[in-house]
């Protein structure tokens, strides 16, 4: 943002706000061709989560063309996005919109960005869940979502009506034979290769 | 030989990037050049005369002008040559602008460059010889494909310029999408009302025969001489009998034959005039609804018609028509508005396309002019129209715009408001395209006299839904000026449906053999310059065959066509190009590659009188592309002013050129 001494009406200066590398590498990561988005708006009209949404996805979309790499990674949109693709079907452009917004919870995740911090912490504990018993363990991630998150209690009640319908169990079922230690290698090599500098 | 050599500056185009003084110089050393010179604009006037000047100073036998591309100004530069007396192929012209100097800043090589060019063009000059062109006989008749509103206007002013028309439609009638509107924008006006009398003219007008019910099947011969089939499609009614009385039409016991001419908003019988300002006004049975022809009995109509016009036994019959030129008219069909799921076309009665909204709107049409809803003849009080469906959609393969949608929509809009003052009417759009005169004051009447709202933004999806008054339909978009996702209950969905090519359009470029693009629009001659000429001689475009176009677009391009028409029928005889292929006799071996190879069916191969074959070509169907040429297996066919020799040399002046620079 500029001073606004400088600019004491706070247009937003294209050229200023203009972040190029930003724009390349959005553009190679997810392989689309934002210039070809008109803004036909067809992305936020079927997308299911606008409501909750802080800038709507046409407008993420605008903000990746103009290069404007602050506001893109640090909103609250791309931590909503559920990934249903209803955009991407949609896009008259053939844009893989969901892609874009991926693409963008990723630059943002390494940027340190984490606006939405529950659903960072539920992604973390999915993982780990994973990570230790080669399948996610519900009702072991639901505990621990609901101690880090802070709200212990948010979905208890959905407890019963999932235990009655087989749905939650008390105990991990852990893949059989090699299934386990094939998991935990993935998540050994992936780390492995962090530490060499290789990124996520 | 004496051959001059002119190098254009041709202002700063050439001179900046090539030295043009340096190129002059170079061709004075070349074989049988006697004069080599500058000229800062050659095909200016003092240029064009200095050539002529040095031609008869210099008693010259040919010359090269080094310029811009032939495209340019060959054509200039051979008149030239001709008007100080020399024959118009003596004259070579060596692109040193396109090829050249816009293409590279080096100025060193460019003039290289140049100096080869002209050493290429004099090397191919020597080798050249006078040709003449022959002249022919032309048919003074003009064939036009399609009987909408373009070729209507084309066929009307073709045939009062005084040449006699053959106007060929597929339909049962003429008038085209137009006949079916209800208004025209930005006049509302009545559109039957304009395009009526046209018709009514085209009827009536001892100049233009008509065959309706009738396809183009075969065309043959070239400018000036074209044959062409058709094939007239039996209507079961004698139509020099017919009356158009229409007691046929009451009688007709099948009365649920989809009406194609309502867009199958409702039905009609299977004997049937499709309108009552129908030309010709002649009834036509329909064979596969029919119950004489489905069931094998029935007869109503045989004997209920006064004129005893009915013949169920009768056939297609297959004319053959000779004319001098062909216009093709033939129009535009509508986009499938059953392929867009999301919006419901096909799925829900109430979501319908533009043009049987269209009909609806129409006095004449299914509903007399009330707006009904399909589902349940309800009045409908809110009202939805969704603009580019089918148009500006890469994922439907449908890229462009579709050019008029924008202001049919408008024009519904409005209409709504005015036939049920007490509805609502919404708009979802894109962008609006209102670039004809009078166009965006029309779209704003729209917004500030009949308080249509437009939404900024696409349509997601349509479903049904409860409604206080009965079902109706949700439909959910985004307003992208707001931000927001925005939802409407409609009554009823208006989908403003674009443009695609004829179904068909693409066997028809074939027959005419004219060029098509990948949405099977024809292609004109060129975009800016020759935007109703195809590259095929004597062949022109009108209306949307070309491109989606709205009305006064069509007549245009129509009466344009019409125009190019007349001024090419309007010589007795036409000059043929000599740049065509040329069997020399004793060495064709009658293989017959050259025939089955040329795309124009311009070689027959002729048996002598020792029995063997012979390829000969047809002088006024060859069109000089030199694929036989280059068939050939022992080089008995050549192109004239392209013959092996004349290439080999402009070869052989390029290579002995790279022979000396490596040394």
């Amino acid at each position: 943002m500029q001073n606004s001494r400088q600019n004491p009406l706070r247009t937003v200066d294209l050229a200023a706000m203009r972040d190029e590398a930003f724009q390349a590498a959005v553009a190679s990561e997810s392989g689309q061709l934002l210039a070809s988005c008109y803004q036909c708006g067809n992305c936020t009209a079927g997308c299911a989560y606008t409501h909750d949404y802080d800038i709507p996805v046409h407008q993420v979309m605008r903000l990746v063309q103009l290069g404007h790499r602050e506001r893109a990674l640090s909103c609250r949109s791309i931590w909503l996005c559920a990934t249903c693709q209803a955009c991407t079907t949609r896009c008259p452009n053939n844009i893989d919109v969901a892609r874009v917004m991926d693409v963008l919870r990723h630059m943002a995740r390494r940027a340190g960005h984490a606006p939405e911090p529950t659903v960072k912490t539920f992604t973390d504990g999915f993982l780990a869940s994973v990570a230790r018993h080669g399948r996610v363990f519900e009702a072991g991630l639901a505990a621990v979502f609901a101690i880090k998150s802070g709200k212990p209690l948010q979905d208890a009640g959905l407890g019963p009506a999932m235990l009655s319908r087989g749905k939650l169990a008390f105990l991990p079922h852990e893949p059989e034979g090699q299934g386990k230690a094939e998991v935990a290698a993935i998540f050994e090599r992936f780390y492995a290769r962090k530490k060499q500098g290789g990124g996520e | 030989m004496r051959i001059g050599v002119m190098v254009c500056h041709c202002g700063n185009n050439i001179a900046a990037t090539v030295d043009v003084e340096a190129v002059a110089a170079a061709a004075r050393e070349f074989p049988d050049v006697v004069f080599a010179t500058d000229h800062m604009y050659a095909c200016s006037d003092p240029g064009q005369k200095s050539i002529e000047q040095v031609i008869t100073d210099m008693k010259l036998d040919g010359v090269v002008v080094a310029s811009c591309s032939p495209r340019m100004h060959e054509a200039t530069f051979r008149r030239a040559v001709e008007r100080a007396g020399l024959n118009r192929y003596m004259f070579e012209m060596a692109n040193i602008r396109e090829h050249v100097a816009w293409i590279s800043l080096d100025r060193r090589r460019n003039t290289e460059k140049a100096t080869d060019l002209v050493r290429m063009a004099v090397e191919k000059l020597r080798h050249n010889r006078p040709l003449t062109a022959k002249s022919f006989d032309v048919q003074k008749r003009v064939l036009i494909v399609g009987g909408g509103v373009a070729g209507v206007q084309a066929a009307l002013d073709c045939a009062d310029g005084g040449l006699d028309v053959v106007l060929v439609e597929r339909k049962q009638a003429i008038g085209g999408i137009m006949s079916k509107l209800d208004k025209t924008f930005p006049t509302i006006d009545c559109s039957v009302c304009v395009l009526g009398p046209k018709m009514v003219d085209v009827g009536q007008h001892p100049r233009i025969t008509l065959h309706t019910l009738s396809e183009v099947e075969e065309v043959s011969g070239y400018v000036g001489n074209f044959e062409v089939t058709v094939r007239k499609k039996t209507p079961y009614v004698d139509w020099t009998k017919c009356t158009g009385c229409g007691a046929c039409l009451e009688k007709c016991p099948s009365k649920k034959v989809p009406d194609s001419f309502n867009e199958n908003v409702s039905f009609c019988t299977a004997i049937n005039i499709p309108f009552p300002q129908a030309i010709p006004k002649r009834a036509a049975i329909d064979p596969a609804h029919c119950r004489q022809f489905t069931k094998g009995k029935c007869g109503v109509c045989q004997k209920v018609c006064p004129a005893d016009a009915i013949d169920y036994t009768m056939q297609d019959e297959v004319v053959t028509e000779k004319v001098g030129a062909i216009i093709a008219a033939t129009g535009l069909d509508l986009f499938d508005h059953t392929k867009c799921g999301e919006y419901g076309g096909g799925r829900y009665p109430d979501v319908i396309t533009s043009l049987a909204y269209e009909r609806m709107l129409s006095a004449s049409g299914p509903t007399a002019g009330h707006i009904k809803r399909p589902s349940d003849g309800k009045e409908p009080k809110t009202v939805v129209f969704i603009s580019c469906v089918g148009s500006r959609d890469r994922s439907l393969d449908r890229p462009y715009c579709s050019n008029f949608c924008c202001m049919y929509t408008a024009k519904q809009a409005i209409l709504t408001r005015d036939h049920i003052p007490d509805s609502k009417a919404y708009v979802f759009y894109m962008d609006i395209r209102a670039n004809g005169k009078g166009y965006e004051e029309f779209v704003r009447r729209a917004q500030e006299e009949y308080a249509v709202e437009y939404v900024r933004g696409r349509v997601a999806q349509v479903y049904p839904q409860a409604g206080p008054d009965g079902p109706q339909l949700l439909v959910r978009g985004a307003d992208t000026l707001l931000g927001t996702q925005v939802e409407i209950a409609a009554d009823l969905v208006v989908l403003a449906v674009g443009v695609e090519a004829s179904k068909g359009a693409g066997s028809l470029a074939e027959k005419l053999r004219i060029s098509y693009d990948h949405y099977g629009f024809f292609l004109e001659g060129h975009p800016k310059l020759k935007p109703v000429e195809t590259n095929t001689a004597g062949v022109y475009l009108a209306g949307c065959c070309q491109a989606p176009k709205d009305i006064p677009s069509s007549v245009a391009q129509a009466s344009a066509a019409a125009g190019k028409v007349l001024s090419l029928l309007s010589k007795d005889k036409l000059e043929s190009d000599p740049q065509i292929a040329m069997v020399t006799g004793n060495r064709c071996i009658g293989c017959g590659k050259c025939e089955r190879t040329c795309p124009f069916g311009a070689i027959r191969m002729r048996e002598m009188r020792d029995g063997s074959q012979r390829a000969e070509v047809v002088e006024t169907v060859c069109q000089g592309c030199g694929i036989c040429s280059v068939t050939c297996p022992v080089r008995a066919i050549q192109l004239q002013h392209f013959t092996d020799s004349q290439l080999l040399a402009e070869v052989n002046a390029l290579c002995r050129t790279w022979d000396e620079t490596s040394e």
